[in-house]
């Protein structure tokens, strides 16, 4: 994924309000795209051109269907562990070798490991966990999400 | 929940993203061998239940020149958290926002929102912004920059099961 900022210029204002608009959704029919053109001023075939370019700049990551991966019985959670600074390394490689560790982060915080565990079934995050703190000797604070508030990220139009 | 054979090849062939024509339905439907009413329908059904929570674009929040972010963790009162905790975020430069369990004593926090902005300056008045919509409710706050990704892998859906 491309981790520097585009230049200015990259981005054109339609091509902005096309990613503020296609975060909501997108429409289920025969021809979409044409529904999106419309709805920014444009047409089909201009909203194709411009949804290449932003997935062949980098400015998307991806467009499709987000699956709720909880929602078809498989569960996560945030986890935390505070690492003493000499055995940051040795603790880092031994919770990445766990193929259900999606993301790990260090980050700046007396718990300066955080990681998401994305099991195929509930038991599975008490596991990996359970595990992962008799293989380090550290304790795996467990951080399931109760409740999820998702508006979406707006690109400043 | 469940999804049979057809809906899960429907999300594999999709998860890497839907193509890019005029007819992106019919094009899925033709790669599956089944029909652009089908696709869309089952689309829908499991967008009803829940299995699909929107079609969506996911924007790059890094190339779009967003490269400061912190998770900003908040202690707010139980009785209003849901209420608060969708104010923030609604808020356009929070990205993920939830409810977690606290961890007591050591960990007072409830409300987790990704705070994102150009620089660390405008992640801290973003920070300042949440700490004035909160108000009394909130107890203590915290936020948490990233020093270093240690791993990344998107998530993918199995094959089979």
């Amino acid at each position: 994924m491309r981790r520097k900022p585009l230049a200015d210029d990259a981005l054109d204002a339609i091509d902005r309000q096309l990613i503020n608009l296609l975060q909501d959704g997108f429409p289920l029919s025969n021809r979409p795209f044409a529904e999106v053109g419309e709805a920014l001023g444009t047409d089909e075939a201009d909203v194709l051109k411009r949804l290449a370019s932003l997935r062949e700049i980098g400015a998307i990551t991806r467009f499709g269907p987000f699956i709720d991966a909880a929602a078809m019985g498989g569960a996560f959670s945030l986890c935390a562990m505070a690492v003493p600074a000499e055995r940051f390394e040795e603790v880092m490689t031994l919770v990445n070798a766990h193929k259900e560790v999606a993301h790990n982060y260090e980050r700046v915080h007396h718990l300066n490991m955080w990681f998401v565990l994305a099991c195929d079934q509930p038991s599975g995050i008490n596991e990996v966990a359970d595990r992962i703190e008799a293989e380090t000797g550290i304790q795996v604070k467990r951080f399931p999400k109760l409740k999820e508030f998702f508006i979406g990220f707006k690109v400043s139009a | 929940m469940t999804i049979d054979s057809i809906d899960r090849k429907i999300l594999t062939a999709t998860q890497g993203g839907l193509p890019l024509t005029a007819q992106p339905y019919a094009e899925v439907a033709v790669w599956l061998g089944l029909d652009e009413a089908e696709v869309v329908g089952r689309i829908k059904a499991m967008m009803d239940r829940g299995v699909i929570r929107r079609i969506a674009v996911a924007p790059n929040h890094y190339a779009l020149g967003m490269v400061a972010n912190g998770m900003s963790v908040w202690d707010v009162e139980d009785g209003v958290s849901e209420e608060l905790g969708a104010l923030v975020g609604a808020l356009e430069f929070v990205s993920h926002c939830y409810l977690r369990p606290r961890a007591l004593p050591e960990w007072p926090y409830n409300l987790f929102a990704m705070l994102h902005g150009s620089t660390r300056d405008e992640v801290e008045d973003h920070r300042a912004e949440v700490v004035a919509i909160l108000g009394d409710a909130c107890r203590s706050n915290d936020i948490l920059y990233s020093t270093r990704i240690l791993k990344k892998t998107g998530m993918r859906l199995t094959k089979g099961r």
